[in-house]
């Protein structure tokens, strides 16, 4: 604990007692931890106070900046027993695994029915039992990363799922975040950890949901292995409270002939960072990035996404979607690697981008590094209003102006919501979509 | 039912209409002919509320009520309907949904119970039926990718469906074979009734032969030049507008249709 204090002192980090203190509180709740363990969240802890918050000086950071992060005081989120009621995203007979606040609650959650060959459960009781040195922190980027180290260092819990070689899940699972609104600003730092075995087959869906007024800061770490020739669809609902920080990383990574898509719907949040990364890190791997983020007010997301091709073969296709009203702004930064061995890369990137208002304001940007000369990679962004023909039309028929323009950009989301092959969920959002706004 | 007076509109600082006069009483066909440029569908684009146009002199009236006052949407709930020139593409809202909506926001207005999608259904196949349209049409996104014939007898299909007390058809007809043109004539005149009036923009006496008008106006330069009853129609096929005044090097109507017809093969 000496080292991370000392650096701790040498760092230029905002409000550098506060996460010095939850950092000590966890080591004190984990002293038992093994060594590994301890040793991790110490490394993530140093380097967090290393690198500090990012500023706009550094290039992934440009077009957002997290000084509202940095300066607010967060405290640890405090554990809430009441029973909330989950979001209506969630099917109740759906296998759930629910964490309010931060933590792990069995009474929320419900895993009965799930087939053999499949564990889902807090990841706090599988570090107890101390399995998952091989694959915790091995994917996502905590030396490099100042909020996936400042997750790896205060993270004690979240959903773990492990599926087992062969097996495929009719049933998607549910990972549930719920945050009840606390005095004080409160912060929370869900790790997930996904272990997809080969030829594994399953839909998992992460929902990020906050009360209105809710002022906290999610800083979310998802890790994911998708084996060989797993069929793995992933889905993220992202709808905090519309004063919440959201920032959060999926970290995948594909063996050979794994086919995984990444879908996320992003709605809520006041400063929203997602960042997508796949590593296609075996011969023929598929991976499908669709998203969709929908923002008015004073909002803000950003999506970074980054592809990264390794080997030789791999399918990337990746589409984004935006639509932007009021004050609200937006970043898209999608980035493809394709490395000196991938050759035979095939990969499409597209990012269209719907603005509602003058005062709404995207930046989108596709950031390739290709590295390999037989590959295929082509991108395209948009940024457009709504058609005013199309909008005359539709009153023409009589439908209000309002109306229509809402038509229009359901429209205009629809084909990314027709990528979701979880039916209850897509009919669950377009919903939700059309209530938003009316 | 319609009373133009003087109506005088102008797009981005060119005026188009110069001074309009017409009357449309209800059970009324009348039928606007005029070459290319001459302020058809501005009229018809001006009725209907389209916004690019701004109304600079003079006024209409419809069932006694200032028409241009009223939201393009507040129209079409009023009766008032245009089947468009160029109907618009648009992806991603399937027909079916979009015409439900119109109908189920028309019957809102009127005091009646929206209907349901079944009952949607029941009711538009003899109108689908009666238009030769293929079922398939209603579940693909609005007009897109629909050949031009498909567009045309996509906007009478909605016309008949939601039943409009005052019909403007903007070139319906151009682009459709006879086949086609008879079968949209046949949807056009389903709905002729004491009650309702239909206005047809064409350039061609061929429709004529199929919905007979009660009144044939010349509008030219933004101005109705002349009216008379279907004789001028056929007048104007035989001679061309010269004769009315209109200079050379405007593109006699038969030409046009020469032209159409080899654009259609
Ligand atoms: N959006 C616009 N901006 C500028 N000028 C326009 C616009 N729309 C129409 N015009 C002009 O207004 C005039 C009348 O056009 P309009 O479309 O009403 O003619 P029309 O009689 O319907 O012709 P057509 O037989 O070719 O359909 C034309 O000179 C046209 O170029
Ligand atoms: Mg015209």
């Amino acid at each position: 604990m000496s080292g991370a204090t000392t650096t701790l002192s040498a760092g230029m980090l905002d409000q550098a007692d506060v996460y010095l203190a939850g950092f000590e509180a966890v080591e004190k709740r984990w002293a038992g931890a093994p060594g590994w363990l301890r040793e991790l969240r110490r490394g993530a802890m140093a380097r967090f106070t290393e690198l500090g918050f990012p500023t706009g000086k550094l290039e992934e950071w440009k077009f957002t900046s997290v000084a509202p992060i940095a300066r607010t005081r967060f405290h640890p989120a405090q554990p809430d027993s009441r029973p909330v009621r989950l979001p209506a995203a969630v099917p109740a007979g759906a296998p759930h695994v629910v964490f309010l606040n931060g933590r792990y609650s069995q009474a929320q959650s419900n895993l009965g029915g799930l087939p053999p060959g499949v564990r889902v459960g807090s990841l706090a009781e599988f570090l107890k039992n101390g399995r998952a040195e091989e694959h915790l922190a091995r994917y996502a980027a905590w030396r490099e990363e100042a909020f996936v180290a400042l997750n790896t260092a205060l993270a004690e819990d979240g959903a773990f799922i492990e599926i087992s070689r062969g097996t495929v899940l009719r049933e998607p699972i549910y990972m549930v975040f719920c945050s009840t609104p606390s005095g004080e600003p409160a912060m929370l730092h869900p790790r997930n950890l996904i272990l997809a075995g080969e030829a594994s087959q399953a839909a998992i869906v992460e929902v990020y949901a906050g009360d209105a007024g809710g002022n906290y800061f999610t800083n979310a770490v998802t890790e994911l292995l998708a084996g060989e020739t797993a069929v793995i669809e992933h889905y993220k609902l992202q709808q905090e409270s519309q004063e919440a920080f959201h920032v959060a990383t999926l970290q995948v990574r594909q063996q050979r002939s794994s086919n995984f898509a990444a879908h996320s719907v992003s709605l809520g949040g006041a400063l929203v960072r997602n960042n997508v990364n796949a590593v296609l890190d075996g011969d023929g791997a598929q991976c499908t990035l669709n998203g969709l983020y929908l923002v008015g007010g004073r909002q803000h997301v950003d999506t970074h996404t980054v592809l990264d091709h390794a080997k030789p073969h791999c399918g990337s296709r990746e589409y984004y979607k935006g639509i932007l009203d009021g004050r609200s702004s937006a970043v898209f930064n999608g980035g493809i690697v394709v490395r000196k061995d991938a050759q035979k890369t095939d990969a499409i990137q597209s990012n269209k981008n719907l603005l509602l208002s003058e005062d709404a304001v995207i930046n989108t940007k596709p950031q390739l590094q290709i590295w390999a000369d037989d590959v295929r990679c082509t991108h395209g962004a948009t940024i457009g209003q709504l058609d005013s023909e199309a909008l005359f039309y539709l009153r023409s028929r009589g439908i209000g102006h309002d109306r229509a323009r809402h038509l229009l950009t359901f429209a205009f989301a629809n084909d990314v919501l027709g990528r979701m092959k979880l039916e209850e969920l897509r009919a669950h959002l377009e919903r939700q979509m059309f209530a938003c706004r009316r | 039912m319609l009373e133009i007076t003087n109506l005088h509109a102008k797009v981005e600082d060119n005026e188009i209409l110069r001074g309009i006069d017409l009357k449309v009483n209800a059970g009324e066909v009348h039928a606007i002919m005029g070459p290319n440029g001459s302020g058809k569908s501005t009229l018809a684009g001006v009725l209907a509320g389209r916004p690019i146009y701004e109304v600079t002199a003079g006024g209409v009236t419809y069932d006694g009520k200032d028409l241009l006052g009223l939201s393009p949407e507040d129209r079409a709930r009023e009766g008032l309907f245009l089947a468009f020139q160029y109907p618009v593409e648009i992806p991603g809202v399937s027909n079916m949904y979009f015409l439900r909506s119109a109908l189920n926001t028309g019957r809102r207005h009127r005091g009646l119970d929206e209907l349901d999608a079944m009952d949607f259904l029941r009711m538009v196949r003899g109108k689908m039926k009666l238009l030769g349209m293929d079922e398939s049409l209603m579940n693909r996104s609005v007009n897109e990718g629909f050949s031009g014939g498909e567009k045309k007898r996509n906007e009478i299909f909605q016309m008949a469906v939601l039943e409009p007390r005052l019909a403007i058809l903007d070139e319906t007809d151009s682009g459709l074979d006879i086949d086609a043109l008879k079968v949209v004539a046949e949807g056009v005149n389903a709905l002729r009734a004491p009650q309702r009036a239909i206005i047809v923009v064409t350039h061609y006496q061929r429709l004529i032969n199929y919905i007979v008008p009660d009144f044939v106006h010349v509008l030219y330069n933004g101005r109705i030049v002349k009216s008379g009853d279907r004789q001028l129609a056929l007048e104007l096929e035989q001679k061309g507008y010269g004769w009315l005044g209109i200079p050379n090097g405007t593109l006699s109507p038969a030409a046009v249709a020469g032209a159409e017809s080899v654009l259609a093969r």
